[in-house]
This record gives structure tokens, sequence and C-alpha cells, in this order.
């Protein structure tokens, strides 16, 4: 057994009482990525010498001063669009191949902070950009529980490594989806916080509108315990929210009596399979048997929350990439004569198709004579898409649905196809272009064996009230107790 | 009818800063077109009197105080340069023929 089958508090106590050292933990991390990483091939990058010296500094640290902090050298992943100072970070990309990051992201800092050991860089979608990680430039991360489908993506590594037990928890990053359904294709959790609620200083930036970074963990308790550490305004980036940030984990009294759930019909309808439609009216079924009431309603605007987002975000992305020209940092072609050349052939080099599909369409929108038509249309159906959220949110306490369409497709099967691939996407869309928080907690199982999500979306910070259904719905089953044979 | 002519998706790469072959612009002609059709169900909608929303927060211009901080070292800063002299600049190709 891994010894990351058990939760972070766990861990921690049994390091408190010196039954492991962190050693043993930055050990067990490396000893599992050895044994399960040339089939799951969830990192890009390792930091093993690093890891394991931090490791040994800790263990001669431990005090009664810090046996209160659960995070205290447990071991990380984190996602290769985080900058980590002297730990390269390539975001999946071929542009970035040798990029050297010369500061740590505030999230990366406040880990340091909480004395976490990052145990090396997880794999991605080229940019943030995919739902399958077959758009990384490096390789295809795959499912932990069966290795012919997909971890999903953008974040797949993050979620792949932790099911697989290579690390207790990871970060992720999601802008439409990219935390919460590869959390769902892998069995694990995952939360997208608040726009807002996590500074994105140091997160290469693909929709600055819609990104977020977030914690990808094995329970609803590890989960709010990273967001804990890694929440807060930051004079770094000026879109974080100088909110309160409450205790999370006070939020996790296992009571949900009385507690409003609102199902939107348009989540359970086309396209959604038996088995995600079924999964989740079996866990409305024990959030009712808890106290709760639930009530289907409408969001109707859903169905055009695809493509704007696909627009809004491909010209963000489009504004953002600019600044891959070779000349500060990354990759710079060998085959131009003049700047323009060079800016030109370096992009077409050093990028992958997606990353120039989103690109070219994000350039379009944004370019003279469609920007009002494509653009600013967009940006006015995104406020019909969060009004349909406000005026639930006046009667319910959250919004129930599955967190994608199926289980995990297979390797190959929609790469050809790029709305197809979108599609996917579908139900985790809106909550980005809403802004609000939302989680995906394992919620049962296909007949082929593979993961199902079920996904809770809160009001605007109020991540308390999505973790504490999650959690009584996690308390009330037994899915983040099984684990995929590798 | 495509949406998009084979002039505008080399205009649109133009704009972006990527070489494409004329293979790739007949790819991206195809695709673009798929997409942007797809994304013409928003005109279903009316949006007349409906305001944008580009930041879903209500917050204004963040300022801070305007005092100087150190920037970062030059030799950091050019650590990742492709193309950098010694005395602190990074070098380009040539930008005037």
């Amino acid at each position: 057994m891994s010894l990351f089958e058990q939760s972070i508090s766990e861990l921690h106590k049994q390091l408190h009482n010196k039954e492991i050292t962190v050693t043993d933990l930055v050990h067990e991390s490396y000893t599992r990525i050895n044994e399960v990483e040339d089939k799951v091939k969830a990192f890009l990058t390792l930091d093993e010498e690093n890891a394991r010296k931090k490791a040994k500094q800790l263990d001669e640290s431990v005090t009664e001063e810090n046996s209160g902090n659960v995070l205290f050298g447990m071991p990380i992943g984190v996602k290769d669009n985080i900058v980590t100072k002297n730990l390269r970070t390539t975001c999946g990309s071929k542009i970035l191949e040798n990029f050297d990051p010369i500061y740590d992201a505030t999230v990366v800092q406040k880990l340091q902070q909480a004395e976490t050991i990052t145990i090396g860089k997880l794999n991605m979608d080229e940019f943030a950009m995919g739902s399958s990680n077959e758009n990384s430039a490096y390789q295809a991360t795959r499912n932990p529980w069966n290795l012919d489908h997909v971890p999903g993506g953008s974040s797949g590594g993050s979620a792949a490594a932790v099911a697989a037990g290579e690390v207790p928890f990871s970060l992720g990053s999601d802008t439409g989806g990219s935390i919460r359904q590869p959390a769902a294709y892998c069995g694990v959790v995952g939360l997208k916080p608040t726009y807002g609620r996590v500074s994105r200083f140091g997160l290469v930036a693909f929709a600055s509108s819609l990104d977020q970074i977030g914690p990808v963990t094995r329970t609803v308790e590890d989960n709010a315990y990273l967001l804990q550490a890694i929440s807060g305004v930051d004079p770094m980036d000026s879109t974080s929210a100088n909110v309160n940030v409450p205790n999370f984990l006070s939020a996790l009294t296992g009571d949900v009596k009385g507690l409003k759930i609102a199902v939107p019909k348009e989540y359970l309808g086309a396209g959604v399979s038996e088995e995600a439609r079924k999964s989740v009216l079996d866990a409305l079924k024990v959030l009712e048997q808890l106290g709760a009431e639930w009530e289907e309603v409408s969001l109707p605007h859903s169905r055009y929350a695809l493509a704007a987002y696909y627009l809004l975000s491909s010209s963000e992305a489009s504004a953002n990439l600019s600044r891959f020209d070779g000349v500060r940092y990354g990759y710079r072609t060998d085959n131009a004569d003049n700047l323009l050349e060079m800016y030109k052939q370096t992009r077409a080099e050093g990028f992958g198709d997606e990353v120039k599909r989103r690109i070219m369409l994000g350039t379009f929108s944004l370019s003279s004579g469609y920007y009002d038509a494509y653009y600013k249309k967009a940006q006015k159906v995104r406020t019909l898409i969060k009004q349909d959220f406000d005026d639930v949110f006046k009667k319910y306490d959250v919004i129930i649905g599955p967190t994608t369409p199926t289980h995990a497709f297979k390797i190959g099967e929609k790469i050809d196809d790029p709305l197809t691939m979108y599609a996917n996407d579908i139900l985790t869309i809106p909550v980005n272009l809403a802004g609000v928080p939302g989680i995906s907690v394992p919620c049962g199982f296909s007949k082929e064996g593979l993961p199902l999500g079920l996904q809770i979306i809160g009001k605007h910070f109020d991540e308390s009230t999505v973790y504490r259904t999650a959690h009584a719905f996690e308390q009330a089953t037994a899915y983040h107790k099984q684990f995929p044979t590798l | 009818m495509s949406r998009i002519s084979m002039d505008e998706v080399k205009h649109v790469a133009n704009l972006a800063r990527l070489a494409i072959t004329e293979e790739e612009a007949g790819k991206f002609q195809k695709q673009l077109d798929e997409m942007i059709s797809f994304a013409e169900q928003l005109n279903e909608l009316d949006t007349e009197n409906v305001a944008p929303t580009s930041h879903v927060l209500d917050m204004k211009n963040v300022m801070r105080e305007d005092v100087s901080k150190k920037g970062l070292p030059v030799e950091e800063v050019l650590k990742n340069a492709p193309d950098s002299t010694e005395d602190g600049h990074i070098r380009v190709p040539s930008i005037l023929e």
C-alpha cells in the first residue's frame, strides 16, 4: 500500500508521533514514481536532489511549534505552468523547453512557507489548452484507472499523479474545467476556487479573466488544507480579491440539514451519459438522506457557454501568448534573417497545432471588423450566463450536476476533432465564465470501471459551503477509498 | 460557402505573427470556419441591452503607492534570453533592411 492512500491529516499524525519522517514521505514519493511513472507519465521534471535535501532539513527542524502545521513536510506536485525558481517550467510547450524561471509564483512561495516539498513539475496540455493531455509537446499522460484512456486535461498530470499515489496532492489550474475534469476522470478531488481567491502571479497566463490555480487531492479535507495555504490577496496580482479568507476546515461539519440544492435540467440533458446521470441522481439521494433538499432549476443560457468561452478564452490567449516571440526567453528559430521572420518562424516552430488554432481564432475575433460581432458579443453572453447563476443563487446554496458528460475517453479518440473535444467541457465552462467556485468529487464508476465525478458549484467566495457539501457526501460514500491497480 | 477566405486566414496569421504553409492555411480555413459557424449560435440571443462582462468581480482599478523598487538583476533577466551580449543587451536579427 502506498503511504499516500492516507489523508494528509493521517500522514501528519504519523509524522508528529515520529512513526515516519519527512525523508520517508519524500522517499515514498520517488519510489512510487520509479514504480509507476513509465505507465502514468505524469511528471515532466523531477527535483529529487533538492527535495531530499529539504526533507533532511525539515526532519532536523521538527519541533512542537510546527506540529500545528498539517502541511509540514508533505510532498507536492506542481503543474508545469506555475513558475518555480530554478526549476524548469515548460507549460507543456516546446517554446519553453529550456525555460528556467527566475522567481517563484506566489502559490509556490506560500507552499514554501507551509514547508511542503516540491517533488516535480506535472504534465499538461500545451499552455493549458486541451482536455486530454494529448496536446503536451512532451508526452501523453495516461489514466491510472485504465492506461488506454486519457487522464483529462489540461491538469492531467496533476490528477494522474495523485490518483497513482505518486504524491499526496498537487496544484493544477482551471480555465474552463482543467482541474475539475481531470479530477473527475482520475477519481480524485479537484477545486476551482472563486476567481480572485488565489493569486495568479507566476501562473503563465492562458485566459486571464478565467484562470485560477486550485488544489487536486485525495479527499475534501486535504483539499481544504491546501486551499487554506494558497488563498489570499496578493499585491503582485491586482485581480486577486481583497476579501476575508475563512477557515475552510471548520466548514467540514458533515451537517447538510436544510441545505438547498439546485439541479439544472441543462446539466442532465442531451449529451450526458446515462451512467453520469444516474451517479448524480444517486448522489442527490445520499444528500437527501443527510437532510438536504433539492429541486430542478434552469440555467437557460448554458448551451451558449461553450461558444462564448472559446471566443473569449482564445482572444485572451492570443494576446497573452504574444509574449513568446523568441526575444527575452524561450525558443528562437535559426531560420530567419530579419526580426519579423524570426517572430513568425519561432512561433511556427515553437507552438503546437491546438495553440496555433486558438491564437488564430482569438486574433480573428479581436481583429478589425469582427471585434463587435464575435468578441464583444461573447462578453455580453457572458453577462447572461453569470446572471443565470446569480438568479439561482438567490434561492439555493449550491448547484449540483455531473462534472463531465461521460467517463474518460480513449487516447486518440477525439484529438482530430476540436469541436467534439471542446464539448467535453460543456458542464465546467459556465463556472469559469461566472467566476464562481466549483469542485469535483468522486461519485461512482462507469461499467468499464472508470471514475465519475460530481460537480458542486457555490456562490462567489463561498468555497466553505461547497466543501461542506462535498465532505458530507464523501464521508457518506466510499468512492474515495478505492485506488487504481497499477 | 466558407465564412473565412484563404486570404483572410493568411492575414490573421500575419497579425498573429505565425508563419504558415499553404497546407496549414487550408487546414485552418476549414477549422476556423467550423468554429466561427459554431460561434454564430450566439446571434440567436438578443444582447442589445446587455452590458459586456470583462471581469466577474466588482473591482475597479486597483492602485498601489508609487514607490520605486529595485528591479531584477540584469544577469538573471538575461539568463533565459536566446541571444544576449556580455554588456547586458538582448541581441535580435536585423530590424531594418
